[in-house]
């Protein structure tokens, strides 16, 4: 399958040919760019966005991003309305293909050339502005469809699961507060607890990078404050990167946070540097 | 033992299929003994008339489950699913001409009589290997099979979904009525397939013969109602709602969506050959008449008025809608289109959920007790 897999990018339309391109490797060259399965941090840096530039018919909803993530970090990510928040979420889990740039997850796997599945194999999990959850399966069969496993077709026809298996769920049912409810199918949850179940879904496939868009977005200040304590907890372990407009929510969470503008990083650092940072006041928080 | 136990569980909580199952028993033994074994003139007689037409009834049944699995289970919504089952059909309508031999008009030993009729000399090659009954029978689940699966594949690798697909199904069913209207195409144009006479040697028009190929119609709605249950209670099952409900979560978690919708299709589509296949020696005839897009919008119709993403209730919808029609177009034959239409109108706007969540709402509100919740079609004993 390797070998297809670089035929078919030596073929590839939207760029030229691949030795004739100049390879732009963060650090480590000379490894093949997808390598699932064998994520390298050796260098304390889980991911890497260089250089990434997206035009929608004109308009750059990224231009020339260079983002850097270190292993087992939170960062906030805040900018105003189309800062490319989301298309930035997009192109580091295949949904969007960049015009240009790389984004490569640990030393060796090019997020870039890599579909939505096998990103989600390597290890990177995305929670979505909206709560997307399976609405008419239960809590448990939730966690149970994002359970890390063999997911291709048969296997999962004839899948079925062991007491290990149960436990994980048990486990992350408790870590998101969902363990009384087991049974009840996902659409009679509270908009927070859905937050939580789809977080809890991101875990099931232990991902070592979680992408979090808008958390908070409609919850109360307890659930607020729940879901803060849910995601501190969880940085170290994984590496998070919670995008959010909330500011209260960032300043309690953030240890870093990176300002985006018109698609390009505008200013990196604590809240409180940021806080004070006039170009930052100018667009964003002095309004 | 195994076998009994996965049977037994899958069946747990399965009021409806188990009904279905058991109507389908006692149609086996009752329908073929009561139609051969008991005097003409007596009450309980039943007609060989009587006994094909349930056989037709059990083949859209076994349509509507197939559809029932992609469209109730994985939202997609095929408009061209009686492609399906005519392909099945003329699969079997091609080795029943094989086997009329030299008892044709033209008495040709070889060719069939339209192939006599147009002067052909020689039989073409698509023909060869149907005299032979497994070979037809692989047919009959390879050709549907393979269709479905470069359709499929071309159509969920480009992501098109929603209406989009919808008519591409349309609008592949149509091409296909289109081709087999001509003459060229080596399948008899317009009239089809038909004057068959035999079926591994038993004479069609016998009595027994009907009545075998009536209980090889029940057994075939019951296996492949066990075969489509065992796929929604699978873990499979489980992806496959959740790619109707949440498709990119489910893309997000980790599986390739493409492969999961495209294996559903395959499935039933090939179920759906094998009804066309079993109808077709019932009623003597295969034309393109069953490629028409109508057929295929009919068939939407029964699994709506049944009752989606329950199987049962797809085979329940075939059933009773065919019976209307079967007594509209005796009685009122201009009104039966109409009725049709507001048929699904009715269901559309006053029961969503078909036959099956109507009765289900009559009887929560009888008990009116904290029942189990079972409308929903996917609950199933998750441990």
């Amino acid at each position: 399958m390797r070998e297809l897999d670089r035929l078919r990018n030596v073929m590839r339309r939207d760029q030229v040919f691949d030795f004739v391109q100049e390879k732009r490797l963060p650090f480590s060259a000379g490894r093949h760019s997808v390598t699932p399965g064998e994520l390298d941090i050796s260098h304390g840096t889980i991911l890497y966005v260089e250089n990434i530039s997206v035009s929608f018919d004109g308009f750059k909803a990224l231009n020339d991003l260079t983002l850097y993530i270190n292993d087992g970090e939170l960062r906030c990510i805040i900018g105003p309305n189309g800062a490319g928040k989301t298309t930035m979420m997009d192109v580091i889990t295949g949904k969007t293909r960049p015009d240009s740039g790389v984004a490569y997850f640990g030393q060796t796997m090019d997020l870039t050339c890599m579909s939505e599945y096998e990103i989600a194999h390597a290890g990177i999990g995305r929670k979505f502005q909206k709560p997307t959850i399976f609405p008419f399966h239960t809590i448990f069969q939730n966690l149970e469809l994002a359970m890390a496993a063999d997911k291709r077709v048969w296997p999962t026809l004839f899948a079925s699961l062991n007491g290990e298996q149960r436990e994980r769920i048990a486990d992350v049912m408790e870590i998101i507060g969902l363990q009384d409810m087991r049974g009840q199918e996902a659409t009679s949850l509270s908009h927070g607890q859905k937050q939580w179940l789809e977080i809890g879904m991101l875990l099931m496939q232990n991902p070592r990078l979680l992408l979090v868009d808008e958390p908070v977005a409609g919850m109360t200040h307890q659930e607020m404050d729940k879901t803060a304590e849910l995601l501190t907890r969880l940085a170290g372990d994984h590496s998070i990167v919670v995008v959010e407009h909330d500011m209260d929510f960032v300043r309690s969470i953030a240890e870093t946070v990176t300002v985006l503008h018109e698609g390009s990083v505008l200013a990196e650092g604590t809240m409180q540097e940021m806080q004070t940072d006039p170009r930052v006041k100018e667009v964003y928080l002095g309004e | 033992m195994a076998h009994q136990s996965l049977v037994l569980t899958m069946m747990k909580n399965d009021k409806g299929g188990i009904t279905l199952l058991s109507i389908l028993l006692a149609l086996i033994i009752l329908v073929p003994s009561l139609n051969l074994f008991v005097a003409h003139d007596s009450v309980f007689h039943i007609t060989t008339y009587t006994l094909t037409l349930l056989g037709k009834y059990l083949c859209f049944a076994l349509l509507a489950v197939a559809l029932d699995l992609v469209w109730g289970y994985c939202g997609i919504l095929s408009l061209g699913h009686g492609a399906f089952f005519a392909l099945g059909g003329y699969a079997m309508g091609m080795y029943l001409m094989r086997q009329i031999g030299d008892r044709g008009v033209y008495g040709n030993p070889e060719l069939p009589d339209f192939m006599v009729f147009l002067n052909w000399s020689e039989l073409p090659w698509y023909w060869q290997g149907f005299d032979m009954f497994w070979f037809a029978m692989l047919m009959v689940i390879l050709v549907p099979g393979l269709l479905a699966f470069v359709f499929g594949w071309l159509a969920f690798r480009s992501r098109v979904t929603g209406v989009y697909l919808s008519i591409m199904t349309q609008a592949l069913t149509y091409a296909l009525l289109l081709a087999f209207f001509r003459n060229e195409m080596g399948f008899g144009g317009n009239n089809g397939l038909t004057d068959f006479k035999d079926i591994l040697g038993f004479n069609l028009q016998a009595g027994s013969t009907r009545a075998v190929i009536f209980i090889a119609s029940a057994l075939a709605l019951a296996f492949g109602y066990l075969i489509c249950r065992y796929i929604v209670t699978s873990k499979l099952g489980r992806v496959v709602i959740a790619i109707r409900d949440a498709e990119d979560r489910t893309r997000f978690i980790g599986y390739k969506v493409e492969s999961f919708k495209l294996w559903v299709f395959v499935v039933s589509a090939v179920l759906a050959g094998i009804a066309g296949a079993l109808y077709v020696p019932q009623v003597g005839i295969i034309n393109p008449g069953e490629f028409s897009p109508l057929n295929s919008i009919e068939l939407v119709v029964w699994v709506a008025v049944g009752g989606r993403a329950t199987l049962y209730g797809a085979a329940l919808g075939a059933v009773a809608v065919n019976y209307g029609k079967t007594y509209f177009t005796a009685a009122l034959p201009e009104l039966w289109l109409f009725a049709l239409g507001a048929l699904f109108i009715v269901v559309t706007v006053f029961m969503p959920k078909g036959l099956v969540g109507l009765w289900k709402q009559i009887n929560k509100k009888q008990t009116k007790g904290p029942a189990s919740d079972s409308s929903k079609a996917i609950q199933q004993g998750d441990d």
